[in-house]
């Protein structure tokens, strides 16, 4: 199967619901008041978030008059084009000619971070590059076993310190690592942490530091797992993030379930964060990089 | 929590009560802003689309128009319809006549069950429980450990095996049968509600074990899916409540709305932080308050009496009450604060707090600063913290020497602590915070 058929496969609940809800409103009318005000509905369901549907509608009515569109079906195709527009271009990752590369993972609690860097860890396995994963979350029980299973799973260094100690303190421990071990790719694990515990985040911050101390340009990729699941409050997630740890994008985790992650659109919009990768599944191998025009087809076709 | 609800709704009622009557675009504009406010807050557009009709339907009626203080009036009505669609009353944890009772916790991955599990552990053992863990989360790398781990810290003891989910929840049955153990908690694996072989593998693990509360523990950020998640998990498994978790951000947790106005099942136990003592009772009607910005002056003060003794709070309460209200009962108030826990969670308990944002971002001082804090108050002369005011540049560069800070740090201190005398006054000025609240209070 292709990369496009097992997106398409896994996004099957999302298509199922969101494609269906599409298609009910559109099917059988013409363009109407009622028309854009399900369609409205059926966004804001997607956790897109009022002002990016809002937007979305203006424009759509706009093309609308301007386009002289008067079938409701021509609307799937505005509507698509429109969404893509606000998501933009694909943006690739960051990584320095030399190596190593050094990503950190960051977010809230119980969003995926540690399956993700496991996953993570095999997309670059895969592409033949030796890679290091860092047990830089000290402080959920048990996280740094979680971490080591995938570690072997993928067939990945591991550098780790006791449960509790300076989570920066593993990352400088690991730099080193990579930089006497010839590794390719370093992924850093961190704790989850709610984005409005000032203490914590600035834990994070001196991990940023103390990577940019190490290798030049650290961390080259701050990603920040975000769970599909979640509704407005990642732009909260999203915006203190960034703030404090210059985040470079967001890896969009648990798409295999019914939510759409439609706040991605919203965070694209608000603070120009692209998305990356998105997780579709709990195997090793369920996480693609992201690419908006596949992604909008593989909803909607 | 819910501060951007309480901010918004509190903003259209500012907007309303500068009129003296309302009239039915008034009360439409009022709606148009409720509507945005709580689909910004998450909850489930066909909730809001009901709770609007509702409180369109009392508010436009002849009681508004008619009454002396309209904008009162809406905002009774809102509170009331919000208390309404949480639930009424506060709903408990339904323990077996006969023990043991069986609490079987379920939900999506990362949404907070195996942290769940051991407050819950720990909130029963606290109650003169002696309740055991059940790890039968056998999928992901490691949860068993994470379960064992905590376990250790609150010394309850861990039930184990590797194996069938099913069995593992029979066969802990079985062990608090035989040894005593009055509460079994399972925590079982994070899963979709869409995986058809997870979600009948915890079918089947409730009819083995006929628990007697199933509780789904649901993340408060979550979006508008939660409604969808909540359903049908309530399909298979038939709900008894649900735990609200991470409700220490700042999500204004519209899934709280959602959730119980469209499964019908109780929101029992709201997660408020990492560590695990922090598991409350969810209580509908405070937390209408939270969103009303009326904050919620009942848990701070069940708080208080919980980790301090009832002398220290009456006098505590006295000096806060108080004019003269200075450096020395500031820095008795920090250590007071610090034991009850985070500094945010407590600020969000007060009433007024949830309008005050631009107050609250000058007043976020972390656990280290608060150490700070006491060292340069105690670096102070008593006629210092006394009358802050005498407090001139050589006596403060004095007292930045004695407590190892800077001048700045010691400004700054003395700003917050002019922030905090100032929002004092500003709620002991509340009408409804001395006349409602307060004759009730038992210290």
């Amino acid at each position: 199967m292709g990369l496009f058929d097992r997106l398409k496969a896994s996004l099957g609940k999302v298509r199922e619901t969101f494609t269906a809800k599409i298609d009910n409103v559109l099917r059988r009318r013409k363009i109407d008041e009622e028309l854009y005000e399900e369609l409205e509905d059926t966004l804001i369901l997607a956790d897109v978030g009022v002002p990016a549907t809002e937007e979305l509608l203006e424009r759509l009515r706009a093309r609308v008059k301007t386009e002289r569109v008067e079938e409701a079906e021509d609307l799937r195709r505005l509507l698509q084009e429109e969404i893509l527009r606000l998501l933009g271009e694909p943006v690739p990752l960051l990584l320095p000619p030399s190596p190593p590369a050094v990503i950190l993972l960051v977010g809230v609690n119980g969003t995926g971070k540690t399956t993700t860097a496991g996953k993570l860890a095999y997309f670059f396995r895969q592409q033949g590059k030796k890679v290091l994963l860092a047990a830089a979350d000290t402080f959920r029980a048990a996280a740094i076993d979680q971490l080591e299973i995938w570690a072997e799973k993928s067939g990945s260094l591991f550098v780790r310190q006791k449960e509790g100690s300076d989570p920066a303190a593993v990352v400088f421990d690991a730099l080193q690592a990579a930089k006497a071990r010839g590794v390719d790719v370093v992924i850093a694990d961190t704790a989850g942490r709610l984005h409005t515990k000032s203490h914590l985040m600035a834990e994070l911050g001196k991990i940023v530091r103390v990577a940019a101390r190490e290798v030049e340009g650290a961390p080259h990729e701050v990603l920040l797992v975000l769970d599909a699941t979640t509704g407005q409050n990642a732009l909260s997630q999203a915006r203190l993030f960034k703030e404090v740890t210059g985040v470079t994008g967001i890896v969009l985790t648990k798409l295999d379930g019914t939510a759409k992650g439609g706040v991605v659109i919203a965070i694209r919009k608000e603070l120009g964060l692209p998305v990356k990768f998105i997780g579709t599944g709990e195997k090793i191998e369920d996480l693609a990089p992201f690419n908006p025009a596949e992604f909008v087809k593989a909803i909607f076709d | 929590m819910f501060f951007g609800l309480t901010d918004k709704l509190q903003e259209v009622f500012k907007k309303l009560r500068n009129k003296g009557k309302l009239t039915e675009e008034d009360v439409n504009a009022a709606l148009r802003e409720i509507r945005l406010a709580l689909l910004e807050a998450d909850v489930n557009y066909k909730v809001v689309k009901d709770f609007v009709a509702r409180i369109k339907e009392r508010a436009v009626g002849q009681e508004v128009i008619q009454s002396l203080s309209p904008a009162h009036q809406v905002v009774k009505i809102v509170r009331d319809e919000l208390i309404n669609l949480m639930g009424g009353q506060n709903a408990r944890l339904n323990l077996a006549p006969k023990p043991p009772t069986v609490v079987m916790l379920v939900g999506l991955q990362g949404s907070g069950k195996t942290t769940t599990a051991a407050k819950l552990a720990l909130s029963l053992k606290k109650q003169g429980r002696r309740p055991l863990l059940v790890a039968a989360d056998v999928y992901r790398p490691a949860a068993v450990k994470q379960l064992q781990v905590l376990g250790d810290q609150i010394q309850v003891p861990v039930w184990s095996q590797t194996g069938d989910p099913v069995e593992i929840a029979a066969s802990a049955v079985r062990e608090a049968n035989h040894k005593g153990y009055d509460v079994v908690i399972i925590d079982t694996a994070g899963r979709l509600h869409i995986n058809e072989e997870l979600m009948r593998e915890l079918e089947e693990i409730k009819a083995r074990v006929k628990p007697h509360e199933v509780l789904l523990v649901v993340d408060a950020m979550t979006g508008q899916d939660a409604v969808t998640v909540a359903e049908t998990f309530h399909q298979r498994l038939g709900l008894d409540g649900v735990v609200l978790t991470k409700l220490d951000g700042d999500t204004r947790g519209g899934a709280a709305l959602s959730i119980r106005a469209v499964t019908g099942c109780p929101i029992k136990f709201v997660g408020v932080g990492e560590k695990l003592d922090m598991l409350e009772p969810f209580h509908p009607d405070r937390m209408a308050d939270r969103i009303l910005g009326m904050g919620d002056v009942l848990t701070l003060i069940e708080k208080a009496q919980s980790t301090i003794d009832a002398e220290q709070a009456a006098a505590m309460q006295k000096r806060l009450l108080s004019d003269d209200f200075n450096l020395e009962d500031f820095l008795e108030h920090l250590r007071q604060f610090r034991k009850m826990g985070p500094l945010d969670h407590i600020l969000s308990l007060l009433p007024g707090f949830g309008g005050m944002k631009k107050l609250r971002e000058e007043l976020q001082f972390d656990e280290k600063e608060l150490i700070w804090a006491e060292a340069i108050i105690n670096s102070m002369t008593p006629e210092e913290r006394r009358h802050p005011e005498i407090i001139d540049g050589s006596r403060k560069r004095r007292i930045a020497r004695g407590s190892g800070t800077t001048v700045q740090d010691v400004n700054r201190l003395l700003k917050q602590f002019e922030q905090t005398k100032r929002l004092i006054r500003q709620f002991m000025g509340s009408k409804h915070l001395k006349k409602k609240r307060f004759p009730n209070l038992k210290f």
